[in-house]
Order: structure tokens, then C-alpha cells, then sequence
């Protein structure tokens, strides 16, 4: 396969960022109150996830081993402060319906993972298109999450009302229905017995920040403790 | 009064993890028993309380003044890294025994999106220095109730037959979808 349209479809579906290596839980987990949210959500982390792997290769020579992550910290912080400057002045409807979670991108494990996983080891074309890949898995799954929860809480999906509202269970827009769809959703993936890193996540550090910068402190932690 | 209201306010009213869903990784990682859950909590309310006197201070007398504002997101989140890095070498001269208990735990806690969470979310309630402590204290207060509260949730749930595809991941979550709920019932207190 064409290595460009190789990293999109692994990105959306083969390592899909949040549904098959539960990454970036907190996003996921908190906006997907509707589907548009769930999708502006993943577009805004798109966009700093493709320009961060881009600056991120074009540097990779550069950047001396010692301060790697520092650097890529201010330039993952730098990228979401345009992004989150941009998002208040033209759609604030989107700016204030995501709130805290426009800034929180910085500490996305996804951003991180990718530039320590792919970028800094790829030229720039190639980790665009792994920005583009990954950031449409994140974009697809937040935006599905987002309409099932829409749907099963308010009987709408991007605002349509397809049930009558007296169907509509409300948990489920509410933090509790955040968990419990995720759980069903991995309890389907399990019965499928689709390969996720969801049973990780809950056994060990490990699993929430494998691929991401501060699994160095993890490992350290087992170090340690051997 | 203001101040006990926050703090109620951060620690169950508004949970951390249960409803604002900061630090999920940690919650859902690290809460496979009571012990270290409760080092971890341990080791979150001291940088979380220490982090937010930090933030506000350097939001009040730095950034304000200089209006450089809109550059809080990465001051905040180098700030917090270099504060743990200089807490685990402070405590490693100073107390080794509790280095001991929390040391492990501090490297995660710089990528735990609740302790910038909390920074932010401060200077949004334009919070002065005493109340963003209080603020950081509560919300770290809180996240330790929640994560203690699921680790003995776990611990009694081992010895369980469970259906197959609901083991792991989908039990620990169903936990917290029902703890979610109960912390739900906090809202009533209309402050």
C-alpha cells in the first residue's frame, strides 16, 4: 500500500487513537455530549496534531536529545494557544461549549505519542499524513461517541431530532453516561474480540501513557520496584 | 465561609474525575488497590495544592501585569513540570520517607491533565492566591476520595465470576459510571 494512505488507514482505524489505544480518555470522555461537540473537539485536536508532527519532523535534527521533550512541550503549548485564540474569535459557540479542554490539548497523550512515536523519526510529508491519519480516527471515534450519546440522551444527532424527546434518557449527556457508553463500547470490542489496549489501561499505568512521553516515569516506577 | 465552599465545591460537587474528567488515565490505571491509590492521592493533593499557589502567583504578578495573558497555557504547563521535578529533589533531600511513599508517583503527575486543569480553570474563576489553594487542595481532595472510593471497589470485585466480554476494562468503567451517578446527588446541595 501507497505509505501515505498506509498511515491514514492505520490511523483510523488500525491503532484508532482513542478507541483501539485508548489515548487522549479525558477529551473523549468529557465533550462527547453531542455529536458536534465530539467533532469539534477532534478537529481542533486534528489541526494541532498534523502542524506539531510537521514542525516537530522539520526540526528533528535539530532538537538536541537532552531537551527533546521541553521543546516539543512549548511547541505542542505555542500551536494550541493559536488554536484556542482562533477557535474564541470565530466560532465561540464551539470555544465556550469545549471550554478547559481547548488548552488541555497540550497534555493530550495523543500529541505527545506521536511526535516521540513518529515524527521525530519521519520526514514531514510522511508525519503530516500520520497527523491527518490519527487525527481522523480521533475525529471519527469522539464524533460517533458524541452521536451516540446525543442520541440515547436528547434523541438527536448534530441537532436533528430523530426521537421523541420523552424517549430520550438524559443520563447519558450527563458525566455518568460518558462511562457507561464507553463501557458497553468496549465490552462489545471485547466480545468481537477486536485486539484494544482498553484492558492495559485499567491494569497498569502503562496503558494510558505507553506510547507517550511520561512513559519513561513508568518504567522507571517498575525499575524501581524490581 | 467562601473559602469552605469551594472547597466543598471542588471536592464533591463538581469531582474532578467524576464530572469535570481530568486525570482519568491515573483514575482508571492506578486504582487497582487501596494502598497505592492512596499514595497516589497522597502525592496529588501536596503538588496539585503546591501548583496552584504557584500558578496564581505567576498569573497575578507576571503574566497580568505584562498582559501576557493568552501565554498562561504554556507558562502553566512548564511551570508544573519544572515544580515536580524540583518537589521530587526536594523531597528526596528532605524527607526520604516520604519520597519513599510518593516518589514514584510524581513523573506521572506532571502529564495529569488535572493539575493544569485546575491552574486554568483558577484563573477563569479569577481565584486570588489564598482561594486558587484552597481551590487546587479541594479539587486534589476530591480526586483522592474518587480514587480510593474505586480502588476498594476493585479489590472487592476480584474475586467475582463476571460475563467475559465485561471483564477489565468495561468492569472498571461500569464502577465508575455508578459512582459517577452517586457523586450526581452532590449537585442538590445548592450552595
Amino acid at each position: 500500500m501507497n505509505p501515505f494512505i498506509e498511515r491514514i488507514y492505520n490511523g483510523l482505524i488500525k491503532e484508532n487513537p482513542a478507541m483501539v489505544l485508548m489515548l487522549g480518555m479525558c477529551p473523549t470522555l468529557a465533550v462527547t455530549t453531542s455529536a458536534t461537540n465530539g467533532l469539534g473537539m477532534g478537529l481542533s485536536t486534528m489541526a494541532v496534531l498534523i502542524v506539531s508532527n510537521v514542525i516537530i519532523s522539520l526540526l528533528r535534527k535539530l532538537i538536541p536529545d537532552e531537551v527533546r521533550l521541553p521543546a516539543e512541550i512549548v511547541i505542542v503549548a505555542s500551536l494550541v494557544t493559536i488554536v484556542e485564540l482562533v477557535t474564541q474569535a470565530y466560532i465561540p459557540a464551539l470555544y465556550s461549549a469545549l471550554g478547559i479542554f481547548i488548552p488541555l490539548i497540550v497534555v493530550n497523550c495523543i500529541i505527545l505519542g506521536r511526535a516521540e512515536a513518529f515524527a521525530l523519526k519521519n520526514p514531514p510529508l510522511l508525519s503530516a499524513f500520520d497527523g491527518i491519519g490519527m487525527g481522523l480516527g480521533f475525529t471519527f471515534a469522539l464524533t460517533v461517541l458524541g452521536a451516540i450519546r446525543e442520541l440515547l440522551g436528547a434523541g438527536s444527532i448534530f441537532g436533528f431530532q430523530l426521537l421523541p424527546e420523552s424517549a430520550a434518557v438524559g443520563i447519558f449527556i450527563k458525566a455518568p453516561g460518558a462511562f457507561l457508553v464507553l463501557a458497553f463500547i468496549v465490552a462489545v470490542m471485547n466480545s468481537l474480540k477486536v485486539e484494544t489496549r482498553a484492558n492495559e489501561m485499567v491494569e497498569d499505568c502503562d496503558g494510558c501513557c505507553a506510547s507517550c512521553a511520561s512513559s519513561k516515569g513508568c518504567k522507571d516506577k517498575k525499575e524501581g520496584e524490581a | 465561609m467562601n473559602l469552605l465552599l469551594i472547597i466543598v465545591s471542588t471536592a464533591l460537587i463538581n469531582n474532578v474525575v467524576l464530572s469535570q474528567f481530568l486525570g482519568i488515565c491515573s483514575f482508571l490505571g492506578v486504582s487497582r488497590q487501596v494502598k497505592t491509590s492512596a499514595s497516589l492521592g497522597g502525592a496529588v493533593i501536596f503538588v496539585m495544592t503546591i501548583a496552584s499557589a504557584v500558578a496564581s502567583l505567576l498569573y497575578t504578578f507576571v503574566l497580568k501585569p505584562l498582559d501576557l495573558d493568552y501565554l498562561k497555557t504554556i507558562v502553566f504547563i512548564l511551570v508544573i513540570a519544572a515544580l515536580v521535578q524540583i518537589v521530587e529533589m526536594f523531597l528526596k533531600k528532605a524527607s526520604p520517607a516520604i519520597y519513599k511513599a510518593l516518589g514514584i508517583f510524581l513523573p506521572l503527575i506532571t502529564t495529569n491533565c488535572a493539575v493544569l486543569g485546575v491552574a486554568l480553570t483558577n484563573v477563569q474563576n479569577e481565584y486570588g492566591l489564598v482561594e486558587s489553594v484552597i481551590a487546587g487542595f479541594g479539587t486534589a481532595l476530591g480526586y483522592t476520595v474518587a480514587i480510593v472510593l474505586l480502588a476498594s471497589i476493585r479489590e472487592s470485585l476480584d474475586e467475582e465470576a463476571v460475563p467475559a466480554p465485561f471483564r477489565g476494562a468495561p468492569l472498571v468503567l461500569l464502577a465508575a459510571t455508578l459512582m459517577a451517578i452517586a457523586f450526581m446527588g452532590f449537585s442538590g446541595l445548592s450552595l
